[in-house]
């Protein structure tokens, strides 16, 4: 009828809203690493110290535990809930597994982990299994995990704290292992969020739990098992905290009843500055880590640059809004790209 | 011929009750491959009691259910999925972070080694399933920004890839505009013509006729007819679903006043461009043309709460602030929007509440809203626009969606507006409810009301209006007096082909 391109059909220009989209979304990820460089250039450009080997690999140890932990908190903020309670697992599980190494001398390390993760997974179930089948707002139920996990360290930990002379020194090394400069254990973590991506994007239950929290009710029609998929990601959100834990008793050493308080707000922002959306659906793991790695960055930049810490938290906090700005920004400008698109139509 | 052939569904004395409310006494439907059929009938007439049964939610009190000849018993989406039917419904239930093929394909996709998905092997299955339906669809991209049309096409598509040999469609076109129409009933066409039997659900009857072969009437839960459309008309159908003819038109108020809006040269870069007109006192002026035209955005823009670039807008001579619906409503406008589920009413609310929304300036004392002057101005103004409700303290969930519209009216005429402006009045309401609204506007403009309408039904643009005012890409392309009109000039007006339709 008019002189429209030969893409242009009456249900839109189909080819450019997807390479659009596909943009955005690449976007995200690639945005943190520029993020990520401008900051590096900028602070070695005043403080040459921030890119010695020993602060690299520094940021690179700690990134590993709010890596991991933000793998599970994906996990379950794709499904549209939150887990609040990995800070205090993580705690527990550091003392407890800690723990083991006075009580139980030459324990195997191995078994150490595994009991880390089996602390972290049986919280992970409770979780899981008030909210599925409680059917009550993982919010609250994690939100009163965070508070009961919390009051049995303490009871268990009491005034005491475990030291770093009473644990093996096979055990602390772990985190100080380094294969050409680069530590072992980033390259572990890397490996464990790089398995992790390929999982959710390349198997039926990963894409699941993306569907359940696109659209929870569609999932139940579309005959998801949207319960057994959810405790799944609750499960594995404990498990993970629960290793995390183990990892940060060999990082510190020193571990009392506040060990790891806070992580769970740490991560939820590390997770959303990653672009993963806080109402679920999308997002992925890689941006999730990049988040976590451009949050510790941030904080060994204002340390190397001296500032004072305590800006630290409000800086995390304006990160924060940055990145949600930014996502409500693209989606506004997307739906009204795509929206454009439409109203071209030919009649 | 397909007479000899046997119904690939049928259902035989079906009947529900819910509580005491017999939603569907015996009625029995046939369906056969290859065919369309039609099935119309006012709100509450037990078609979405019938798509129920057919879709495995709700299971019938009594009567058979056959499927190529076995007899079935739906008990979920599940089994009705499995059993070969596939129900699309007038805004599908979709992922909207996923892609297009994953929509389709979720928890069914095909597999390569290692129980890994064949993202490239889903891909092609999809693009050939919008090959085979004619419609260029990209199935890597997002599901967030298709269209309504899009996404209905997507779930016939995912009603395809299951082999279904039903495919029931419930009132898939209310939302659609012309060219989209168009696009779903070439789709229809396809699918019938593959050996599908499709169950055809609309509240237009030019659609019924243009697209079905058989047709069945349902009037509150019972069956009224069930016959082959040819030697059937429109008036035939519209009796058997009303049980009685509607009311002629009313003759046109000659008590046309003075200018009430008068809209000057606005402007929104990209959505309209240059729209002057105005609404005298009395007078219904019908906005026309297809959707996304930028008809309902004039609205918006008028009312304030979308901002214009240039332009003015005057209400009884005095200018009005752009984008600020408080003092648009200041100067006696009132916006009756297209969404009245999330746009128009607070569906948590209840229906006093919702008709008391806009009006509580006056039920204030000292800051205070009297609970007992609220009760009685709701129960007031839900009298004079014949609400049927239960109680005015429950949800709005509980109406049918003719009163949910009623309350929206009533909710903007307790403000006595000297301008309603009212987008989609009878979208998706009722044939009888339909008249109701229209004779209210109608009374209004007798009363002095400046109307501005909206609608996308011809219908109800010639009946009601007394100027027609045709929108085309963002411009005003044509007027016409209520004389002049006719479904074929603002259809030529609406798509571009003014010069043919002169020639």
């Amino acid at each position: 009828m008019t002189t429209v391109g030969a893409t242009t059909t009456p249900l839109g220009d189909v080819t450019n809203a997807r390479r659009l989209v596909d943009l955005v979304f690449r976007a995200r990820e690639f945005g943190i690493v520029v993020v990520l460089a401008i900051l590096v250039f900028a602070t070695a450009s005043i403080e040459s110290r921030f890119l010695d080997l020993s602060n690299v690999q520094f940021i690179l140890v700690d990134t590993t535990i709010f890596a991991l932990l933000a793998l599970g908190q994906t996990m379950v903020v794709l499904t549209r809930n939150v887990d609040l309670s990995i800070g205090s697992v993580l705690g527990l599980s550091a003392f407890l597994s800690a723990d083991l190494f006075g009580h139980h001398q030459g324990i195997p390390i191995a078994l150490v982990f595994l009991a880390g993760l089996g602390i972290g997974a049986g919280c992970g179930l409770a979780n899981g299994f008030l909210t599925v089948v409680g059917r009550v707002p993982s919010l609250v139920v994690t939100l009163a995990m965070l508070y009961i996990i919390r009051g049995i360290d303490v009871l268990v930990v009491g005034g005491g704290q475990v030291v770093a002379s009473s644990l093996p020194n096979s055990f602390i090394e772990i985190p100080k292992k380094t294969v050409v400069g680069i530590p072992v254990l980033a390259i572990v973590v890397a490996g464990v969020v790089a398995l992790g991506a390929y999982y959710l994007r390349s198997f039926r239950s990963g894409r699941e739990l993306y569907a359940i929290g696109s659209n929870p009710d569609a999932a139940r029609l579309a005959g998801i098992p949207s319960g057994r998929r959810v405790f799944t990601a609750f499960l594995v959100s404990g498990a993970i905290a629960g290793i995390a834990g183990v990892l940060y008793a060999a990082k510190y050493g020193t571990i009392d009843s506040t060990a790891g308080s806070g992580y769970e707000l740490q991560v939820i922002a590390a997770v959303v500055v990653g672009g993963v959306a806080i109402f679920g659906g999308s997002g992925s793991v890689v941006g999730a880590a990049l988040g976590a790695l451009l949050l510790n960055t941030i904080l060994s930049a204002l340390y190397v640059l001296g500032v004072s810490p305590f800006w630290n938290q409000a800086i995390a906090g304006a990160l924060l809004l940055g990145a949600i700005a930014l996502d409500r920004g693209i989606s506004l400008w997307l739906a009204a790209a795509l929206r454009k698109r439409r109203t071209h139509l030919g009649a | 011929m397909t007479e000899q052939q046997q119904p690939v569904l049928s259902l035989e004395h079906a009947s529900k009750a819910f509580g005491a409310i017999h939603a569907l006494e015996d009625v029995s439907i046939h369906l056969y491959p290859g065919e369309v059929h039609g099935l119309v009938g006012e709100n509450g007439a037990g078609k979405s009691t019938l798509v129920k049964i057919l879709g495995g939610v709700h299971l019938p009190d009594a009567g058979a259910l056959r499927i190529d000849r076995r007899e079935v018993v739906l008990k979920g989406p599940a089994a009705s999925r499995d059993a070969g039917v596939a129900i699309i419904y007038q805004e599908p239930i979709m992922f909207p972070d996923l892609t297009v093929a994953e929509n389709i394909f979720i928890g069914r996709q095909p597999l390569r080694a290692g129980r890994r998905i064949d993202a490239r092997g889903m891909n092609a299955l999809a693009a050939g399933m919008f090959e085979r339906l004619g419609v260029p669809i990209d199935p890597e991209r997002i599901a967030r920004g298709l269209s309504i049309a899009e996404q209905q096409i997507v779930e016939i598509a995912k009603a395809l890839s299951l082999d279904a040999k039903v495919i029931v469609m419930d009132e898939p076109t209310a939302a659609l505009s012309a060219v989209e129409v168009e696009l779903l009933f070439a789709v229809v066409e396809t699918l019938r013509s593959s050996g599908v039997a499709v169950l055809f659900i609309s509240h237009r009857l030019e659609e019924v006729f243009s697209l079905c072969r058989r047709v069945t009437v349902l009037r509150d839960g019972r069956l009224v007819l069930s016959r082959d459309l040819a030697g059937l008309t429109g008036d035939d159908l519209v009796r058997a679903m009303v049980g009685r003819d509607l009311p002629e038109r009313v003759p046109q108020d000659q008590n046309i006043g003075d200018t009430v809006l008068r809209v000057e040269r606005l402007t929104r870069e990209g959505v309209f461009v240059d729209v002057s007109f105005e609404v005298r006192s009395g007078e219904i002026v019908a906005l026309a043309g297809l959707v996304g035209a930028g008809r309902s955005e004039v609205a918006c823009a008028i009312f304030g709460i979308d901002r214009y670039e240039a332009g003015s807008v005057t209400v009884n001579g005095k200018p009005l602030r752009r984008g600020s619906p408080t003092s648009a409503m200041g100067t006696g406008i009132g916006l009756v929007p297209e969404d009245r589920r999330q746009q128009g009413l607070v569906m948590e609310m209840s229906i006093g509440r919702n008709i008391t929304l806009a009006s509580l300036s006056r039920l204030r004392r000292m800051g205070f809203i009297r609970a007992a002057a609220e009760q009685r101005f709701a129960r007031d103004w839900a009298a004079r626009l014949q609400v049927k409700f239960g109680r005015l303290g429950n949800p709005m969930t509980s109406l049918s969606g003719g009163n949910q519209q009623k309350v929206v009216l009533a909710k903007w005429l307790a403000r006595r507006p000297a301008l309603l402006i009212v987008d989609e009045p009878t979208r998706g309401i009722d044939i009888a409810t339909k008249a109701e609204v229209h004779r209210l506007l109608e009374e209004l403009a007798g009363e002095g009301v400046a109307v501005l309408v909206i609608s996308s039904e011809l219908p109800e643009v010639l009946r009601l209006a007394d100027r027609i005012l045709v929108m085309r890409e963002g411009r005003l392309v044509a007027e016409f007096g209520h004389a002049d009109a006719s479904e074929e000039t603002i259809v030529a007006a609406a798509t571009g082909q003014v010069e043919q339709a002169a020639a």
